[in-house]
């Protein structure tokens, strides 16, 4: 069942001349874990704010075609109202973050809501808990690292329990092992209770391995997209400028070399040093 | 390289002045940061923040990128020729008389950057520079580093990017919990799990691959595509499969 249509979307912000999205047509799978890469200004970030709505309530600016979230469309909706299923982890934390403290930050989508105290309370510890910042619960939102405030951000959107999660480079600012325990998460509540997650992401190294639907975006059009493992060994990847992961990258070098792997495009080191020891203890 | 809060950003803001030593010396260039301004040492050292949007000020890129040089009192022919070099350098010349604020993540941080590289400091901090950057970008950015790295300039990067330090090879610093706790050359620090592991920082991707295949002989220190490409080629010939 398709929880998010695209069709033939253009999209142009206020007082600009070029689409930041200029023709994209898109259908994303309830229960899909999609990856959305693209060089700088490709319009990745533009895409996201649309499943919400925040693209045109907010932005203002021109949007000629249909977005349907759940069979609605988009534009004949509140954002307020699309909030309840799409949860927006934005880029930059600062510009979602305001409360006094981390856990009135993460409680303040839910009292929207109407939630009873009680079951407030167990959201917010549970969303807390989940990305590690229990600890912070007091705290400031804006005396934070930035990596702690990417986490209370995830938190938030976490603690509505969206059906869809869109999350744009969401752990940009956390060091690697945090960023990994971030997307293991996300990734156990798309395999455990079905949430559709829509990830944008440049390090395909840490990421790849997620998905089962990557799609590729170049000056405001798609121009790739399917199983990440089919995508990343075209050769038009590396043209448009996505960083393909290492060890991808270094079993395409093997291939060419006439090296005897096993031919599947890997997405990640496990899955390269399996094909290797098989390869070389033949 | 270290943690989420291990102060590598609280020890880059002490390389311009920004933050002063509550005890200890800080010398840049054989001066005491304590006994000179911000503003005598921004001109030597150029400080480009994580979060562009705590830089960003102006009405139009062009203008962000000419305000330092405008206030180190450059003539306006260098100004020009300075803010020119900068936003083609960083592929943003079509953004010229576009506000900072309307580009993607991706392109602010150029902006940022942009705005620093133009009155070519003889030492460059970058907090976080590939954060939001694609592929092409972050190729640019290895390629300047090592320029300035040729003409003898000093470059003090803060990263979380595995992948673009093994590709950079410089000197790595670790910190955890305010401390220094290793200090040696990419090579080794970036093949040495336990005290990554200690920092919060995953193995570069190949050397995952290789500390899977150090069972079967294979060396366990290599970060770099090519070099694993030669080493499994070589291991391939010896038995015979090649």
């Amino acid at each position: 069942m398709a929880v998010i249509e695209v069709r033939d979307l253009v999209y142009t912000y206020p007082g600009v001349s070029k689409p930041s999205i200029d023709g994209v047509s898109l259908t994303v799978e309830k229960g899909e874990f999609v990856l959305i890469t693209g060089p700088s200004g490709c319009g990745k970030t533009s895409l996201c704010r649309t499943f919400n709505g925040l693209i045109p309530h907010f932005y203002q600016g021109e949007l000629k075609g249909q977005i349907l979230v759940a069979g609605e469309d988009v534009t004949g909706r509140q954002t307020f109202d699309m909030a309840k299923r799409v949860g927006l982890v934005f880029q930059n934390p600062e510009n979602q973050l305001f409360a006094l403290s981390v856990e009135k930050d993460v409680a303040f989508g839910l009292e929207n809501l109407g939630m009873s105290r009680d079951e407030m309370r167990k959201r917010v510890d549970w969303a807390l808990n989940l990305v590690g910042i229990y600890d912070l619960r007091e705290r400031a939102p804006h005396e934070v690292s930035g990596g702690q405030q990417q986490r209370v951000a995830i938190a938030s959107v976490l603690a509505m329990q969206p059906e869809i999660i869109v999350l744009d480079e969401p752990t940009s600012f956390l060091d690697p092992l945090s960023a990994e325990r971030i997307f293991e998460v996300i990734y156990k509540l798309n395999q455990e209770q079905g949430i559709t997650v829509i990830l944008v992401e440049h390090r395909l190294d840490l990421t790849a391995k997620y998905a089962n639907h990557l799609i590729v975006m170049d000056k405001g059009k798609i121009c790739l997209e399917g199983n990440p493992h089919d995508i990343l060994c075209n050769e038009d990847v590396g043209n448009i400028g996505v960083g393909i992961p290492k060890a991808t990258l270094l079993h395409k070098q093997l291939k060419m070399k006439g090296f005897p792997v096993n031919p599947k495009t890997p997405l990640c080191s496990d899955e390269l040093a399996a094909q290797l020891l098989e390869a070389l203890s033949k | 390289m270290g943690q989420n809060g291990a102060g590598k950003t609280s020890l880059i803001k002490h390389f311009n002045g920004l933050l002063k030593p509550s005890s200890g010396i800080v010398r840049v260039d054989d001066i005491e940061t304590t006994k000179t301004s911000v503003a005598t040492l921004a001109k030597k050292v150029g400080f480009v923040f994580q979060n562009p949007d705590n830089q960003l000020f102006s009405e139009t890129v062009e203008d962000e990128i000419a305000f330092a040089l405008k206030n180190f009192g450059f003539d306006k022919e260098t100004i020009d020729k300075r803010v020119t070099w900068a936003l083609e350098f960083l592929s943003l010349s079509q953004y010229r008389k576009t506000s900072p604020f309307l580009l993607s993540g991706g392109e602010r941080k150029r902006v940022a950057l942009a705005s620093v590289l133009a009155w070519n400091p003889e030492t460059l901090v970058l907090d976080e520079p590939t954060i939001g950057q694609d592929h092409e970008q972050k190729e640019k950015l290895r390629q300047f580093i090592i320029q300035l790295q040729n003409e003898k300039k000093t470059v003090v990067m803060v990263t979380h990017d595995v992948e673009f330090v093994a590709e950079c090879n410089p000197r790595v610093i670790l910190m955890r919990e305010g401390k220094i706790i290793a200090d040696g050359p990419s090579k080794s620090i970036l093949t040495s799990p336990k005290l990554l592991e200690e920092c919060s920082i995953v193995l570069p991707q190949i050397t995952q691959v290789f500390t899977k295949l150090a069972p079967i002989g294979l060396p366990d220190n290599i970060i770099d595509v090519d070099e694993a490409e030669t080493a499994l080629i070589a291991k391939a010939k010896e038995n015979r499969y090649y």
